[in-house]
């Protein structure tokens, strides 16, 4: 691990002003903000871990835990809500038994809510695992988890 | 493509690539931005280029993936030249068709023309379609004409004219005279003069002297700068280019919203092609002038798009604002004078120099020159992106060229400005859209959103929305932004579940004023906005969800029930069979009820019934 | 010698040099304005927003943090009017409502003429006044502590809220907090701040407690002295 983080410091020419950017990389590498990876940055920026976990909790990119396997984007943009997500997003939290912005027990799901994704046309618009679905609606959100392996209720018919 | 080291080369360079290219050479342009792509048009992008191999037509038939075209409703969006036939929802497989028929054959096919809902006309050509007749499309009508990845494209529409125009004899002040004269003003919320911005940078004291794109648009249902800058990249680039020297800056930085990678990929290429032909680096076309850019993605915080937040962040701290009692343009980045201008403003400025700051002052009102690019979503029937002079009004935007309202519902509002911004009633329709004019109505211009609501959109909800958001959004270091807003929130939260009390509107007034005072940045003074201006105009429906614990519009969970018609249901047991909590029930071909008790409102059986049995009151 | 201002507030006329704060100018004249965040050791942080005054500037009235804004040649400033007020009876509603016992909170409340918040008490003591954070950085300089979340889910928070691996216990985040709510006990030789223990070190001559030991390892360090050396009390160097 040290080397792989060294490699991310190296590329911003050790720069604490690129702090951000650098646990940008942090996160993409492990799916999230490793702890021994944190302390890493600390030692070599020389940065207190203080700051690390301010900068951590504060930006939504930012995941102190393990993220899920499957990775679920619900826009909730005005234009998406005046189209009534709000709908699908009580749904989707009663089904994955979370709270949007957490990760299942199981590791199986990350929820979150995206403020506007810029595909209003389609809203609302659900993107799971980097694949957008846009005229969300109930139904369709069902069908989408239970192709994930959720077992729910699906309208047959349509 | 060689190096260019003086304004000639560049010159000569655009003169042969546009002699290079034959305007009769037969063009399919494919829309290729987010919209579009989440419509699957990158598959029709591919099998565009797989039909013209397999037809033996590469280097005779061109085939562009562009950004944005703006009729998002309609997407995919093919546009073929030089007929400029329009084509709209194009089918992922009718590349095939399209090259057959109207590429080699010139034929239409007529099912993937616009058909006007009105005449009921069949139109052939993009500018005389109603969504975009009434548009003036001057800086997003750029995106059409080249693939975002593609320096040549730019300089063959004259891109960079502007750049060679500045660096072969405009002096520093005198571009900045330009840009004042022109009156452009901030296109990201703020609409301050750039002019005014740029010489008080300039006369700052203090060295190097940084110049900052403000690509952080966070307002939800504004995606103008995304489009800019997926689309058109090198317009960006060209502006900042402009401006750094008129500043005396060598430094950029381009911030961009992390959830945007599209954006961020178009102008990381961008600005490498840039670099490789020599009009970013060192003595740019030997003019002497050095600037270079980075490109920083946001961590994910709307309190970015605030210009000190966004210079915390690029510091490397968390984006918390400061007050500005001393301008970024004094001490800004690393404390020294900087300037940050939005997307779209920074992509007005070559056409201020290409064309003239009297041309530009020609178009828009007495104090907003130029256009204005908004999107326009929600309950609208062309949603999209459009381009209109100031001055136009709500109800041209709404109706002609928005198309009106869908399903035959009623409009409400329009809400501008996004989360700091208010809402537009029908009475106000009429009103001309500037900066002034919308301040004056309890709303602001902001970056653009404009998000149209009907009689089924509960305003009280809407504004409820809004605090929830700002309210997660705010960084957290002032007392009434962050407790202010809460507290809010707490508020609406409970009228719309039928629990307001009598002194709840007076309370919301009275915080509304303290918090615009106290708060320490732009987020907070503005957070009050969207609750006073549905307040101001929609008074009646607070007073019912207080008094009468009742939601006109349908919405709130708490306050609606949802029944089945026994006149319409036919039993078919749909709703029985997707109701989570076993609510609904029936026998087949019976009438069936929901169990009001079981019910959590969660409206999939409303959305199921296919007979519209299921009533909400 | 800094060049003096001259300046209104409240219609006194006062000097005072340029570069000091309205605050630091109104402080000096004994006029008094409320204030939670601001200590005079520490930079001007411009969070609580009681401090808030009202300047005339030319034409332009506006309300500033006076904590934060410079004094200038001709500025009026105005320190209750009804605007200020508004402003200051709902940062202090907002407060109560996260700490409605403490007498600072309830001091400043008096004086505003408010008895009670009117909002939902959701008993939380601090009042992200900040000054504990930024003692540690600024002071202290260990950057023990730091703050984490943001809006309303912002806390004063120890890294991955475990034994903050900096801290030199030396308690000054517990004496700065205006609200007193970071506790600190001392028994049987051991420091303990919020739930962390620590160690403390014995004079090697009379054998009494004096301070933790992470706070001698750290000045040995910092001064690269031998840790011997601080491990005698000051009354018996």
């Amino acid at each position: 691990m040290k080397t792989r983080v060294k490699k991310i410091i190296d590329k911003y020419h050790s720069d604490k002003g690129f702090l951000v950017p650098i646990l940008q990389d942090v996160q993409k590498e492990y799916n999230y903000l490793n702890r021994e990876a944190l302390n890493l940055v600390s030692a070599f920026l020389e940065v207190p871990i203080s700051q690390l976990y301010e900068l951590g909790t504060f930006y939504k990119a930012f995941s102190l835990e393990p993220r899920g396997r499957h990775e679920m984007k619900l826009c909730t943009g005005t234009a998406c809500h005046v189209r009534g997500v709000s709908l699908m997003k009580d749904n989707i939290e009663r089904i994955l038994q979370i709270q949007a912005g957490e990760t299942t027990p199981d590791l199986e799901f990350t929820f979150e809510t995206v403020n506007c994704l810029g595909a209003c046309a389609l809203g609302p618009i659900l993107v799971v695992d980097g694949e957008y679905h846009g005229n969300l609606s109930i139904s369709k959100t069902n069908r989408i988890l239970k192709k994930l392996g959720k077992k729910v209720k699906i309208d047959e018919e349509s | 493509m060689k190096k260019v080291k003086t304004a000639q080369e560049l010159k000569n360079l655009q003169e042969e690539i546009k002699n290079s290219r034959d305007p009769e050479k037969p063009c399919i342009t494919i829309c290729a931005g987010t919209g579009c792509l989440t419509y699957g048009s990158q598959k029709l992008v591919d099998n565009f280029r797989a039909e013209i191999e397999k037809q033996n037509l590469k280097g005779k038939v061109e085939v562009r993936a562009s950004g944005c075209h703006g009729f998002c409703e309609r997407g995919p969006l093919v546009v073929i030249n030089p007929q400029n036939i329009f084509y709209q929802r194009v089918g992922l497989d009718d590349a095939e068709e399209i090259i057959k028929e109207t590429v080699l054959n010139g034929q239409i096919i007529d099912r993937l023309l616009y058909v006007d809902p009105v005449t009921q006309e069949k139109i052939l050509h993009e500018d005389e379609i109603p969504f975009y007749k009434r548009q003036m499309r001057l800086v997003f009508g750029m995106n059409g004409n080249i693939d975002p990845n593609s320096l040549e494209d730019y300089l063959a529409i004259g891109g960079y004219s502007a750049l060679i125009k500045v660096l072969n004899g405009m002096e520093p002040e005198a571009v900045i005279e330009e840009i004042k004269t022109a009156g452009l003003r901030g296109r990201g919320g703020g609409g301050f003069s750039m002019g005014l911005k740029w010489e008080a940078t300039r006369k700052a004291p203090g060295l190097p002297k940084y110049i900052i794109c403000n690509a952080d648009e966070g307002d939800p249902g504004a995606y103008m700068d995304r489009s800019l800058l997926e689309g058109n990249p090198y317009s960006i680039l060209e502006g900042m280019l402009i401006g750094a020297y008129a500043i005396g800056s060598d430094t950029g930085y381009i911030y961009v919203r992390n959830e945007y990678p599209l954006a961020v990929k178009n102008i990381t290429i961008a600005v490498d092609k840039a670099r490789e032909l020599g009009i970013l680096g060192k003595d740019i076309l030997g003019s002497g002038f050095d600037f270079d850019v980075l490109i920083v993605r946001g961590g994910g915080a709307f309190v970015c798009g605030e210009e000190t937040a966004l210079i915390a962040s690029i510091e490397g701290r968390s984006g918390e604002p400061r007050a500005k009692y001393v301008f970024p343009s004094e001490r800004g980045l690393y404390n020294k004078p900087t300037n940050i201008n939005n997307v779209e403003t920074w992509a007005n400025v070559p056409l201020i120099i290409n064309k003239g700051a009297e041309w530009y002052r020609s178009i828009g009102t007495e104090n907003s020159k130029g256009t204005k690019i908004f999107a326009l979503v929600g309950k609208i029937n062309n949603t999209g992106l459009v381009e209109v002079p100031m001055g136009i009004t709500l109800r041209e935007i709404v109706y002609d060229i928005g198309g009106g309202i869908p399903k035959g519902r009623k409009f409400k509002a329009v809400q501008v400005g996004g989360p700091s911004g208010g809402c537009i009633p029908e009475s106000h329709l009429d009103l001309q859209v500037d900066f002034d004019a919308l301040s004056k109505v309890g709303s602001m211009m902001g970056s653009g959103g404009m998000i149209v609501m009907d009689d089924r959109t509960c305003m009280v909800d809407v504004a409820l929305y809004f605090l929830k958001f700002l309210e997660e959004e705010s960084c957290g270091k002032c007392t009434p932004c962050r407790e202010g807003v809460h507290q809010m929130r707490l508020i609406l939260e409970r009228i719309t579940e039928g629990n307001g009390k009598e002194e709840d509107l007076k309370t919301i007034e009275w915080m509304g004023k303290a918090i615009i005072d106290g708060s320490l940045c732009g987020l907070g003074a503005t957070a009050p906005n969207p609750v006073l201006s549905t307040l101001r105009y929609f008074r009646d429906e607070y007073e019912a969800h207080i008094k009468e614990k009742r939601c006109p519009a349908g919405v709130c969970k708490a306050l609606i029930t949802y029944t089945i018609d026994p006149e319409l249901c036919t039993g078919c047991m749909v709703c029985a069979k997707i109701c989570p909590v076993e609510a609904a029930t029936g026998e087949k071909k019976e009438v069936h009820t929901i169990d009001q008790d079981k019910c959590i409102k969660c409206g999939a059986c409303f959305e199921s019934c296919k007979f519209d049995a299921v009533k909400v009151s | 010698m800094a060049e003096m201002v001259s300046l209104t507030i409240d219609g006194l006329k006062i000097h005072a040099p340029a570069g000091t704060t309205i605050l630091e100018a109104a402080t000096d004249a004994n006029i008094y304005i409320p204030h939670l965040c601001s200590n005079e050791e520490l930079a001007p942080y411009g969070a609580c927003r009681l401090c808030m005054v009202e300047i005339t500037q030319g034409e332009r009235a506006r309300l500033v943090a006076s904590c934060i804004f410079e004094v200038a040649d001709g500025l009026e400033v105005k320190t209750n009017t009804e605007r200020v007020l508004n402003v200051r009876r709902l940062v202090i509603e907002l407060l109560l409502a996260r700490n409605n016992k403490h007498p600072a909170l309830r001091k400043i409340a008096d004086e505003l003429g408010v008895k009670e918040t009117r909002f939902p008490i959701e008993q939380k003591g601090c009042i992200l006044c900040g000054q504990c954070v930024r003692t540690c950085r600024e002071v202290v300089g260990v950057s023990a502590i730091g703050f984490s979340g943001r809006g309303i889910t912002r806390k004063i928070a120890t890294p991955f809220m475990e034994s903050p691996p900096n801290c030199i216990a030396c308690g000054s985040c517990v004496y700065v907090c205006p609200v007193q709510v970071i506790p600190m006990k001392e028994e049987n030789g051991v420091r303990t701040i919020m739930k962390y223990d620590y160690p403390m070190q014995k004079c090697r001559k009379c054998g009494q407690y004096f301070a933790p030991k992470k706070q001698l390892e750290y000045f040995s360090k910092i001064t690269n002295l031998p840790l011997e050396h601080f491990e005698t009390c000051v009354d018996c160097r």
